[in-house]
């Protein structure tokens, strides 16, 4: 199912605040998109709206083409999975899970066996097959979070929405379920969007990335243009320490204020720009006057580096080999692979 | 520096203070009550055979325990609906609402009373009214039982209240989203969750009806075998010298409470399946 989502706008109740501000977006048929950005960003405004949860917004919000107003839930074909599950504690598991299929009218609901077919089905699928007797809270978290998940693919939806779902789940099930989440995804030809805060699980599983800052949309990409060109220094911070280095461009080269950083050619106008680049994309160069320092232990293969240039000092991230071959005294910064914004915007992206 | 780790109790001096209230319970609550159980048999069991034998005292019992029981069962909606509006509803008054509910816990049961039994009256407000409907409500058991849902409505909805907006918002949009219509959501979703404080308010409201008497003396008419309440023969027996069959009587509305509160709690187990961890109780 798609998403055609035209310059919505909502309004905090009492408030002249704007929870979302002209936000415009395409969800495709089959898409899998995460919504990321800080809390507080309207991430979960958007993803309610979408659902036909809350009140009255402005602008135009359809799903197939069609206005979800005035048409009654079971026909959206929408399943919503809340950040604390919202299951119903006083029914089992098998019963959570054939909810949706119990409340339907006489005439269009399938007969015991059916259901209970059914809910063995998805039951399989989550892989909990023994847990149908239990209650909510006798399971933990990422069983909860999946029989969460299971009671909202019950009727078939075309468009699976997920708020924070992975956020209470420890790293390694958080892992395990996010895989599990795009194999479903993929097999249930499902329409897919995920609200997270957090970049690498956005990048994981999504195909596409809307990244949103204040009730408005920042940038709407695929995962790997995201990091290699932002579209403000606000997505580059989100997406992953970065470092910011001050200068000018001057006839065709990026000049930093600051002493032992190298000046790089770029093909920009004149002007004073701020380049962004990751710690790991900073090489060490044996010349000048900057002092390192080795400290902390290994981070994966790399080791972290305190360099000293003049009036600050930065943390990098270096290949061992690097140390040896620059040494760590009397060296520069090498930032050619940097973004440079200037304004607040992407200026030109220089590297590979 | 090593600490020696102790698992310690969430409250300090729990030992202590279980051995206080144990020693407190056993001098206000359970002494009495021996007493009360044993007083009857002192001149042997004949008082009992006696009282055993009065018709009187079955129809008060009666009385007492269909009127509370009814009573109770009336507050039950009434008080879901109370705790829903304060909960749920921004009206402007419902500060004020909030404090008149639990005015009936601190108004002298004699003030309720009197104030019931004027406004039921023949020619009270509301008595007025419905006379005119041909329906009369003080000095028959109709008047016990509006003295006593006045008296019980609080334990019902402060039982209610804390649980209904402990719920979190999302169980409700949960259904909606399933495809539950409103009254299905309501039914199925957000009522089994509120089950066992209904059945525990009703269980407060129930026990406090029993015994209620203040309230209920001004508007029953109390009239033996058809509108007088078991708390009050037992001052009737009082009032005649009788202390084996006041104290014979009161053991046997101990009994007969005892027995419901039992049934009730039972009830309550049944309706929290899910909703406290198990292998607690």
């Amino acid at each position: 199912m798609s998403v055609q989502i035209q310059s919505l706008t909502r309004h905090a109740p009492n408030a002249s605040r704007k929870m979302l501000d002209d936000v415009s977006l395409t969800i495709e048929d089959g898409a899998f998109v995460a919504l990321v950005g800080p809390s507080g960003a309207g991430k979960t405004t958007l993803l309610r709206t979408i659902a036909g949860l809350d009140g009255p917004y402005e602008g135009t919000v359809l799903v197939d083409g069609r206005t979800l107003a005035g048409r009654p839930m079971r026909e959206r074909r929408i399943g919503f999975v809340f950040q604390n599950y919202a299951l119903f504690r006083h029914m089992t598991v098998a019963r959570n899970i054939a909810f949706g299929l119990d409340v339907l009218p006489r005439r269009e609901r399938p007969d015991r066996r059916a259901i209970a077919g059914r809910v063995a089905e998805l039951l399989e699928l989550i892989q909990l097959p023994m847990l149908g007797d239990a209650y909510p809270d006798q399971l933990s978290g990422g069983q909860r979070q999946r029989v969460a998940l299971a009671r909202a693919l019950a009727t078939k939806p075309g468009l699976l929405l997920l708020d924070e779902p992975f956020g209470a789940l420890d790293p390694i099930v958080r892992r395990q379920i996010r895989r599990w989440l795009r194999g479903l995804h993929d097999q249930l030809g499902l329409t897919t969007v995920l609200v997270t805060h957090d970049h690498d699980e956005a990048l994981e599983v999504a195909d596409r990335l809307v990244v949103m800052q204040n009730g408005r949309i920042v940038q709407d990409a695929p995962a790997e243009m995201l990091d290699t060109a932002p579209a403000t220094p606000f997505v580059m911070e989100f997406l992953g320490e970065a470092l910011a280095f001050q200068g000018r461009v001057v006839q065709g080269s990026f000049l930093p204020d600051d002493a032992n950083v190298l000046r790089f050619p770029v093909a920009a106008t004149d002007g004073p720009a701020t380049a962004y680049l990751r710690p790991h994309e900073i090489r060490l160069v044996a010349e000048g006057s900057g002092q390192a320092t080795v400290f902390g232990g290994w981070l994966g293969a790399m080791r972290r580096l305190e360099v000293a240039l003049g009036k600050r000092t930065v943390e990098i991230l270096v290949l061992p080999e690097q140390i040896h071959h620059a040494g760590i005294e009397g060296v520069s910064l090498d930032i050619t692979r940097a973004r440079l914004f200037r304004d607040g915007a992407l200026l030109v992206w220089k590297g590979g | 520096m090593v600490f020696c780790l102790r698992r310690r109790d969430g409250l300090p001096g729990l030992s202590i203070s279980i051995a206080f209230t144990l020693v407190w319970i056993g001098l206000i609550v359970v002494l009495p009550l021996t007493a009360l159980v044993l007083r009857p048999w002192q001149d042997g069991g004949a008082v009992m055979l006696r009282v055993l034998h009065d018709g009187r005292m079955y129809a008060a019992l009666r009385v007492s325990f269909s009127c509370a029981a009814l009573a109770a069962l009336i507050d039950v909606p009434l008080g879901l609906l109370l705790a829903w509006a304060l909960v749920r509803a921004r009206l402007p008054g419902r500060r004020a609402v909030d404090a008149l509910i639990d005015l009936p816990f601190a108004l002298p049961t004699a003030v309720t009373g009197i104030t019931l039994a004027t406004l039921y009256g023949p020619t009270g407000w509301i008595g007025a009214l419905l006379a005119r409907a041909g329906i009369r409500v003080a000095y028959t058991p109709a008047g016990i039982v509006v003295a006593l849902m006045f008296v019980g409505l609080p334990f019902i909805v402060r039982a209610v209240e804390p649980v209904l907006r402990g719920l979190p918002p999302e169980l409700e949009e949960a259904g909606l989203l399933l495809g539950a219509s409103p009254w299905q959501n309501f039914r199925r979703v957000i009522l089994p969750p509120l089950l066992p404080p209904l059945v525990a308010g009703f269980s407060l409201a129930f026990a406090r009806c029993i015994g209620e008497y203040g309230s209920v003396i001004f508007i029953a008419g109390n009239q033996p075998f058809h509108s007088e309440i078991a708390p009050l023969l037992i001052v009737v027996r009082l009032q005649e010298y009788d202390y084996e069959g006041a104290t014979a009587i009161a053991l046997i509305l101990l009994l007969s409470a005892l027995m419901c509160m039992t049934g009730v709690a039972a009830l309550r187990r049944r309706v929290s399946r899910g909703l406290v961890a198990r292998g607690a109780a």
